[in-house]
This record gives C-alpha cells, structure tokens and sequence, in this order.
C-alpha cells in the first residue's frame, strides 16, 4: 500500500494558528507600562521618566532609574526563578521569604568579624567559640544547607504525604520565621566579613540574578529536569503512566527553590551588611506575582524563566514610576495587590479561552 | 506454544467489593489482531491495567513474550514491550509531538542524571518517522498539543506506540470520541500496524469497526469473558447477544 492511501483522514491543521510566544505579550506590556509613565511623566510633571534629562549628566537614558529599577527586583527575582519552576511543575512555594530570612540569620552568623574598630564584634554569635572571620565558603554552604534542608521538607511533605503544596509551604513559612526570630532572640546580626559583603556589593545581585535566570532558562528548556517540570505540571497523571518518578521530581524542584531562596538570603544580607529576623517578608508573594504577570500559569504548565525576568521588570517598573510620580508607598501595595489578582485574573481567562477552543 | 505472545490465566481483579474481573483466561498470538468488547463497567479497562502493570491483580497469573510476568509499574511493561494507549489518553497538553512521544524515555546527548541535556533533534527525526510509519500527518511537530483537535491528540498517541520497538500494542476505545473521518485516520493506522505484522488488542464498542480490523472477538460481561470468537464464525447480532448476555456461557474458539 503506497503512503498516500493513509493519512487523508480530513485532519485539518492550520500551521498559522501556532500562538505567538507568551513572553511577547509579556514584553509589550512592558513596553507599553513604561510608556504609560513616560508620558504622564512629561504631561503632569513636565520631567521623562525613562530618558536623561539632566545636563550635567551624559547619556541618552536616566541609567540610575534604570539601575535601580533591576537593582531592586533582582534579589526577589532570583527566588522568582525558584518560585517558576515550582509554579510550572504545578505546586506553589509560599515558604520563600521566611526562607530568607531564616537564612539570613543563620549565616551571617557565621559570616562575622571579630572585631569592629578595634572593639569585639558586639553582634558576634559565636565569638565564644572562635567562630569568627571564617572563609567566605561557610557561610554559604550554611546558607545552601539551609535552603537544601527546607527545600527538602516541602518537598517531601508534599511528594509524599500529599499535603497541599499550599499547606505544606505554608508551614515552612510559619516555621522558618519562627526560627529567623529564635536564632538570636530577635537581634540583628552584623558587621560580616569583607569577601561576604562583597556579593551583593553594587550591582552583583543583578548580575547573580541574571546568570542564575539564564542557567535556568536553559535548564527548563534543555534537560530532562525541565521537560519533566512541564510535563507534570500539564498532566501529572500522564507524566506518571509514563515513568516520570514524580515523587522524586517534586522533591528536587522544591529543594532547588529553597536553594535559590538561599542565595537570595545571602545576596540581601550581604548587600544590606546585617540579617534581620523580619528580612524577606512578603517576598514569596512578590516572586509569585512576578511569575505570574510573566506568564506563568498558576495551574502549572505554562510558563518560562525569560517570562518570569520580564515580569520582574514590569514589577519594578511599577513601584519606580510611583516613586517617580511622588505617589505614596501605600499606593505602591495596594496597586501591587491589584496587579497580582489582575494576573491571575488574566491566566483564567486565557484558560477558558482555550478550553472552548477559541 | 512459542507463537503465543500473550497468555493471562484467571486473571482476576477486585476492587474492595467490586469484582471488576473475574477469571480471564486470555491469549494472544502472533501477528494477530484481537477486539474486546462488552458493556461500561464490564472489566475492559480494568484488564488491560491488570496486564499493563498500571494496577496490581488480586490474583491470576500473566505470560508474555514467552516468560511469566508481574510488572511492578507501567514502565516495566513497556520496557518488556508492552505499548498501550489508555482510554484517557496520557498526554500532557502543554508539550509538543517529539516531547508527548518521548515523556518518560527522552533520548539524551549527555547524561547529567535528572539534568541530562536532551538530544532534541533525535527525538524529532524519530517522531517524524514514526509519523510516517503509522502514516499520521501531523502539519506542525513543535506545536503544543493542546492547540489539536481530538483526533489529532489519538494519533499521537498512537504514534508513540509506534515510535518504540514493541512486541504487543493495546488501544483501549481509541476512537470512543472521534469524528468519522478521524476514526477513520486511527482506522487506517491499525491497518498498517496489521500489515506490520504487529499484535494488537483493540477494545471498541464499534461493531463495524471491529468486523472491518481484527480476526478475533472477546467479549466481557460482568467482569468475565463471556465469549471467544473467530470473526468468521460470528455476527453482529451473535455479539450483541453475549454482550447483553442474552446468549450465555462460555463460547470456545473451535479448533481450526
Ligand atoms: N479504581 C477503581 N475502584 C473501584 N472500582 C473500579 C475502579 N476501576 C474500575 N472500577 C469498577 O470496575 C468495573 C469495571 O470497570 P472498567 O474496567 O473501567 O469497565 P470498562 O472499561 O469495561 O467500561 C466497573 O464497575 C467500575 O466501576
Ligand atoms: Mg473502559
């Protein structure tokens, strides 16, 4: 039988009917926010928000805007990309900001001096025990220990006693910040190490952000790891019949999240010289928001770190340009509130839409 | 004895109180090309988890390939060379062909464990021949599967089936919700697995179907095999009859 006698089913496929990419959505309501503020910059205050407009300054753009803008989304981001994966592979991580801080805590104090002009360190944890001034590597491996260990817990509460990712990470979140303010019965830790505070000096924690959103980006998209995350979190069901070791999956996606939460701790506490027990507070909530206006679907699936970074960008476009227009802080969370709910207002839609086919 | 590809004796499988199946003595052989059918609720799906190792028998034994078998999982059995589409088809909408065909056993260019790179070019050149092997014609490889229709979505899954080296394909109802002309395309592809030479348990509650593809008719009811048919020595109606169990008993293949 020749090839042609098969296969003329009447299957009908229109190729042109192939969605753009989400992220160009994504990428033109960024575009279109920062004109937004552009123009009622020069309308009602008569300054640009995006572009240089001081003399004694060279160059075409205002770079310390923009500096700030990824400067401070970039610490937030960095547990954003966590948080994606976990969103993609269908679970939530609402343990993130406690896991900063907690993290914080716990290594900067091991990342202390001794003395401080002169003077013992009066923070010092344990200048009992000698442990003070120790390489840059101890504190970091505490720091990923830590995020490892509550990163592990989620994971397995929610691979293998099936509570709710929801739940599970809630009490991570309780947890962690119980233990942030216990460690030193709610003292801020300081004065660290110089090779400590060089990592989140200037501008590291974009440049760490970064790097670590490209390594992922690629991992979601290259290796099985990824493909699995999509996988299950499009039909955990078919993913299972398939031989995907889901329970495993799960477990490394969340310990991978408390990692990159980890790393957050240590670029903030870094870049901050001090730990503090409330550090990270409200940030889980920030990386879910970024994911999600990035595109990420909350019911798993759908979604990219590429997404997730432009997200972050629109994030810190938005509390820039009310700095920018001298609106209030308050207004910066209510509107924050809005443009979380707006998000996930926009994902259902977008669902619905596809379910009747349109 | 060596032709036989398939053996099941008293297979039996009860959920709680609720003997889904009871006793099947089933066999399949070279090349051939069986129909299941009975009733909802009459132990279909059911058999084919219990051979698939999607679920555990409570008790019976299962031959295959010559050896006998307790898979622990699905995995196992499609290592051994079971390929089953089930009856809710177990794709994920929100990946491409290549990635649907390959979910669970991605071919790899460097082996990192959980993070080995994919070999993606492999995996389209195989998904493209299997397409071709299994004559669907799917426009758009790197498409999501969820922007396809549901026939589009069967073939697929058919495809991967085809798209390994199996020694037994099971379709449970795989055109339960096609149109005609996409009942037709999965039709046509049971024809080429037929001229391949490659065992098929097809179950289907389309008479015309199962008359037009396959050389042997099973029927349950209740959760037993109530009948065991060459198609030439039976008729619609003969079926209709045992799978309403308006003819009962235990209806033997005679001998050839
Ligand atoms: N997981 C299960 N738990 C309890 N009962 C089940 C389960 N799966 C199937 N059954 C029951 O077993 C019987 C056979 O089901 P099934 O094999 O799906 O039928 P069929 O595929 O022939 O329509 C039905 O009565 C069904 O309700
Ligand atoms: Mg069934």
């Amino acid at each position: 039988m020749s090839q042609t006698s098969h296969g003329i089913g009447g299957l009908s496929y229109d190729a042109k009917k192939r969605p753009w990419p989400a992220e160009f959505n994504v990428f033109l309501a960024l575009v279109i926010l920062v004109g937004a503020f552009e123009l009622i910059g020069r309308v009602f205050l008569g300054d640009s928000f995006l572009f240089n407009t001081r003399e004694n300054v060279s160059g075409l753009f205002n770079e310390q805007r923009l500096q700030i803008i990824i400067l401070q989304v970039s610490i937030v981001g960095i547990i954003a990309i966590g948080v994606t994966q976990v969103i993609i592979c269908g679970g939530i991580d609402l343990s993130s900001g406690s896991i900063v801080g907690a993290t914080a805590m716990i290594a900067m104090s091991f990342a202390q001096v001794a003395t401080v002009n002169g003077n013992p360190n009066p923070k010092a944890m344990f200048i009992a025990f000698g442990w003070t001034d120790l390489p840059v590597i101890v504190p970091l491996l505490v720091a990923i220990g830590c995020g490892l260990i509550a990163g592990l817990i989620n994971g397995f509460l929610i691979a293998y006693t099936r509570i709710p990712p929801f739940i599970a990470t809630l009490g991570m979140m309780v947890t962690a910040r119980g233990i942030a303010k216990w460690w030193s019965k709610g003292q801020p830790i300081s004065f660290p190490t110089e090779s400590f505070a060089a990592i989140g000096k200037g501008l590291m924690p974009v440049v760490i952000f970064i790097s670590l959103a490209i390594l992922f980006q690629l991992i979601l998209t290259y290796t099985k790891y990824g493909k699995h995350c999509y996988a299950i979190g499009s039909n955990e069901d078919a993913a299972r019949m398939s031989g995907i070791k889901i329970a495993n999956h799960k477990v490394l996606v969340y310990a991978i999240a408390g990692i990159l939460a980890a790393i957050a701790a240590v670029v903030l506490s870094s870049k901050n010289l001090t730990a503090q027990a409330g550090m990270g507070v409200m940030y889980e909530l920030d990386a879910i928001a970024m994911a999600v206006i990035g595109g990420v679907s909350l019911s798993g699936g759908r979604g990219s770190i590429i997404g997730t970074v432009i997200g972050s960008l629109i994030f810190g476009v938005i509390i820039s340009g009310f700095t920018f227009l001298r609106l209030d802080a308050y207004y910066q969370e209510m509107v924050k509130g809005v443009i979380i709910v707006g998000a996930v207002v926009l994902d259902q839609w977008r669902q619905r839409r596809r379910a009747i086919g349109a | 004895m060596s032709d036989i590809v398939l053996k099941t004796e008293n297979l039996t499988k009860h959920y709680g109180g609720v003997h889904a199946l009871q006793e099947a003595n089933f066999e399949l052989r070279k090349g051939e090309h069986v129909a299941i059918m009975g009733d909802n609720g009459a132990g279909k799906s059911t058999f084919v988890r219990q051979i698939t190792g999607v679920e555990q028998r409570t008790d019976g034994k299962i031959w295959f390939d010559g050896k006998e078998v307790n898979f622990a999982g699905p995995i196992e059995a499609r290592e051994a060379g079971i390929e089953t589409v089930f009856q809710n088809l177990a794709l994920a909408d929100d990946l491409d062909v290549p990635s649907n065909l390959f979910l669970g056993r991605e071919k790899v260019l460097f082996n990192l464990g959980p993070f080995s790179i994919l070999d993606r070019k492999a995996m389209r050149k195989a998904t493209e021949a299997a397409l071709v092997r299994t004559a669907v014609k799917i426009p758009n490889l790197s498409s999501t599967i969820r922007h396809m229709s549901g026939g589009q979505r069967q073939c697929v899954a058919i495809a991967r089936t085809a798209t390994f080296a199996s020694k037994l394909i099971i379709m449970d109802e795989p055109t339960a919700a096609l149109g005609v002309q996409e009942t037709a395309q999965v039709e046509n592809i049971i024809r080429t697995l037929k001229e391949n030479g490659e065992p098929l348990i097809l179950v289907s509650h389309n008479m015309r179907q199962v008359f037009d593809l396959v050389d042997r008719i099973v029927v349950f009811r209740r959760g037993r095999i109530v009948a065991n048919l060459r198609k030439q020595d039976t008729d619609g109606n003969d079926i209709v009859a045992y799978i309403t169990g308006a003819k009962t008993g235990q209806a033997e293949l005679q001998a050839a």
